[in-house]
């Protein structure tokens, strides 16, 4: 039995948690929060200059090629350090589209310019509230042309490209996934506000807008399945990060505040949530590992173990940042304070792959293939 | 990252898999497990169960990680893990009328007993001859345990005589001996005035009296304690040490690796359910709400089941696993408790019938009535609460206000 990360990666994993101590602070992401920035664009050159964007692109396409169990651990401590940068948009959507869906011809494009800090690369998918589903995509790709609208496109604002979510004919079968240049001529960028100001969100309008295709027409959708059960899994590392987090800070305060002559976390009440939070963290964790070792190994349970890291971590992230607002008292509710920081990323993260719900559908229909 | 054997560990496996093959018959098909065995243990078939203990007894698979000449083979906890994933898999009778033994008496009997007590009881609870029990829980004591009131007195003539009774003893009834914990000052403060022996069940002074639980059954036993007599020989630690023996006892429970996962019960069942049944809006199983259920407990079990590789991932690793065990039976048992609530919702007005005439042979109901007593046994919700938040993540102890008090100016209620 070899359940867990080896030595190695357990010592990037130290580095990267150092590096980000130093450079991703909770001040760099209030700076984001209540600057005119949609990212940290030092931090974003400084990741860069590790390599981290190409931790799992092949060396080929001028990437570490480590692997995915350094880039999950990686993932866990941007997801600690809060790191206000299109991270998460950039590699696990936009490098991973084109890793399963691309040309050998667009993996040597697009992937250099990843792994270099180049560009800034975002996927597109909804268009109204409500689930996304083949019938809602309106936006279509025809003749070389992208026309339609996409809401709340994480890290929209900056991005240099994008991989949109179209239509080329009706229904699911006519579904076929692009990508675009979002400095191209036609393209409308709206910046929304939204509750995670560290995470830039913009709609995008596209008008006649030339595009290229990625992948095949008519696998669109099954491609962008895969792309978000990979992103999952990815995105559940960054949610255990936070959740671990708001225990440690719920703990470090519950410590040091007193009321009643002694510290509160001498009071059940108190206890007792900190050792649920703590059991949503392990349980999230070790779903997380799962998925984790799925995504190393190509293993069929891919889109089972996603389901199950994305609905397990993002229940722990919410409860673990909700329930430390809560053990702060007043306090934990004023912007001065870090707790809302967690929490709103807690949600932010939660949304930006599809929310709970329609995993929680997904998973149970893995289950029913698994079980046939 | 993987889930392989080591190649010393591959290379066990197989060695007991032939063992195993020479000395059991395969399993065909799963093992079913009823609900009710759960809390009746294995003492339904204490003959067979014995009879295999004693095999793997004189095979050194009694007791893997206990050292030779003393039932073991000096083995490591994974090898005792390995050795447990391969015996499921044949039809051989359960270890439960041991496991508190082996699991907890005799280890606190080696730690504290003399030579001759080891030589005397060590092998013939290892090959299944003698049964232990362990004797804490009081009616005035449970979660709070250095409460008990159960009375030790010494005699003139240096032996020892107790007077009580002790509760919730799980197996009392089958077993021939049991480590008890007594009070011998009631002057000092609660955890101070204890003293810790062991004792023969069937001497004459212990009555056993199961108790029927409220699902049925009685795997528990209250037992009454009248001047029975007990050499001096037989306290193991000093007197007034009792507490401090007690906690080499409790530790060596928690050191227990295994326990089961609710009885077999768990979301294939719940799916199998909801396939069969049709709702107000189609069959179940298409139900968007019972489909969230499935996926909320799914991933409650999916995270124990990775959380127990990451221990045994540890374990193969020769380190000492992390805290993150601790936290199996909150999840375990009020996941049986609200699924199989979950389950009887779905099945409607049927779901109240029981046993053979319910839905699925009555294992929701079985399930829903075992749960109460899984979340209060060997620790409650709450006590495991307060063991997480203050051993795995160092909180303070609570405010104790009996602390300093002696035990017989402690306030006792009704």
């Amino acid at each position: 039995m070899n359940f867990d990360f080896n030595d190695d990666q357990k010592m990037l994993k130290d580095q990267a948690r150092k590096f980000l101590s130093e450079k991703c602070t909770t001040k760099t992401v209030r700076g984001v929060f209540e600057g005119n920035h949609h990212y940290d664009q030092a931090l974003w050159k400084q990741v860069a200059e590790m390599g981290w964007m190409g931790t799992a692109i092949p060396e080929e396409f001028g990437g570490l090629g480590l692997g995915y169990l350094e880039l999950c651990v990686i993932a866990e401590e941007m997801g600690r350090a809060l790191a206000p940068v299109p991270f998460s948009s950039t590699v696990y959507l936009f490098a991973e589209a084109v890793l399963i869906a691309g040309t050998e011809e667009q993996k040597k494009k697009y992937l250099p310019k990843v792994a270099a800090g180049e560009i800034i690369g975002t996927f597109a998918r909804a268009e109204a509230p409500g689930a996304v589903l083949p019938k809602t995509i309106r936006t279509t790709f025809k003749n070389g042309k992208l026309n339609g609208k996409k809401i709340a496109v994480v890290d929209g604002p900056i991005a240099d490209v994008a991989v949109v979510l179209a239509q080329t004919g009706e229904g699911e079968r006519g579904l076929q996934l692009c990508i675009v240049d979002l400095k191209g001529a036609g393209v409308k960028r709206t910046d929304c506000i939204t509750l995670d100001a560290s995470r830039g969100h913009s709609d995008i309008e596209f008008k006649d807008v030339s595009a290229e295709p990625l992948g095949k027409a008519g696998e669109g959708w099954a491609d962008m399945q895969r792309i978000l059960d990979r992103a999952a899994i990815l995105m559940a590392f960054e949610q255990v990060g936070g959740a671990d987090v708001c225990l440690a800070m719920a703990k470090d305060y519950a410590l040091n505040r007193y009321a009643f002559g002694r510290p509160i976390a001498s009071f059940q009440a108190i206890k007792h949530k900190l050792a649920d939070m703590y059991v949503g963290n392990e349980l999230a964790r070790s779903n997380a590992y799962y998925g984790a070792w799925a995504l190393h190994t190509g293993a069929h349970e891919l889109p089972l173990a996603a389901a199950a890291a994305r609905v397990s971590a993002t229940q722990a992230f919410d409860y673990a940042s909700k329930e430390n607002i809560q053990t702060h008292g007043g306090i934990g509710f004023t912007w001065q304070m870090d707790c809302h920081f967690y929490y709103k990323r807690a949600k932010e993260t939660g949304l930006v792959l599809g929310p709970q719900r329609a995993w929680k559908q997904k998973l149970v229909t893995e289950l029913e293939h698994s079980n046939a | 990252m993987d889930f392989e054997d080591s190649p010393e560990e591959a290379a066990f496996r197989k060695e007991v898999r032939a063992w195993l093959d020479a000395n059991a018959r395969k399993l065909t098909g799963k093992r079913e497990i009823d609900p009710e065995d759960m809390e009746n243990g294995a003492a339904n078939e204490m003959a067979a169960s014995k009879a295999w203990q004693k095999t793997k007894a004189k095979a050194g698979y009694a007791r893997i990680t206990w050292p030779k000449g003393m039932g073991g083979m000096g083995g490591t906890p994974m090898q005792s893990i390995i050795f447990g994933q391969e015996e499921s898999k044949y039809d051989v009778a359960g270890g439960g009328p041991f496991a508190i033994g082996l699991g907890m008496c005799i280890p606190t009997l080696m730690a504290y007993g003399d030579e001759e007590a080891k030589k005397r009881y060590v092998w013939p609870a290892v090959q299944g001859d003698e049964i232990w029990c362990q004797l804490f829980s009081e009616p005035a004591g449970g979660s709070d345990v250095a409460n008990l009131r159960t009375k030790a007195e010494k005699n003139a003539d240096g032996t020892w005589t107790i007077n009580g009774s002790k509760i919730w003893t799980t197996g009392a009834q089958f077993s021939d001996y049991g480590i008890i914990l007594t009070r011998t000052d009631p002057n000092v403060p609660k955890h101070k005035g204890l003293t810790m022996f062991y004792i023969n069940m069937k001497q004459p002074g212990v009555d056993i009296r199961p108790i029927k639980q409220a699902s049925g059954g009685s795997g528990f036993n209250e037992i009454f304690f009248t001047d029975i007599k007990v050499p001096d020989n037989q306290r193991l630690g000093a007197v007034g040490q009792g507490w401090t023996v007690a906690l080499t006892t409790l530790m060596h429970e928690r050191l227990a690796v295994g326990g089961g996962q609710g009885g077999g019960l768990d979301v294939p069942q719940l799916m199998q359910l909801a396939r069969t049944l049709e709702l107000e809006d189609g069959p179940a199983i298409k139900n968007a709400a019972v489909r969230e259920k499935i996926a909320d407990w799914y991933v409650r079990s999916a995270g124990l089941r990775y959380t127990t590789m990451r221990t045994m991932t540890a374990l193969s690793r020769g380190q000492q696993p992390g805290p993150e065990a601790s936290i199996a039976k909150i999840v375990v048992a009020s996941k049986l408790q609200d699924l199989s609530a979950f389950a009887m919702d779905l099945e409607g007005e049927a779901g109240i019938l029981s046993g053979s005439e319910a839905p699925m042979g009555g294992m929701f109901q079985g399930g829903w009535l075992s749960s109460p007593g899984l979340r209060i046994a060997g620790g409650t919700d709450e006590i495991l609460r307060n063991i997480i938040a203050e051993r795995v993540l160092g909180l303070p102890g609570d405010i104790r206000v009996d602390k300093d008090v002696p035990f017989n100016k402690i306030p006792t209620g009704r």
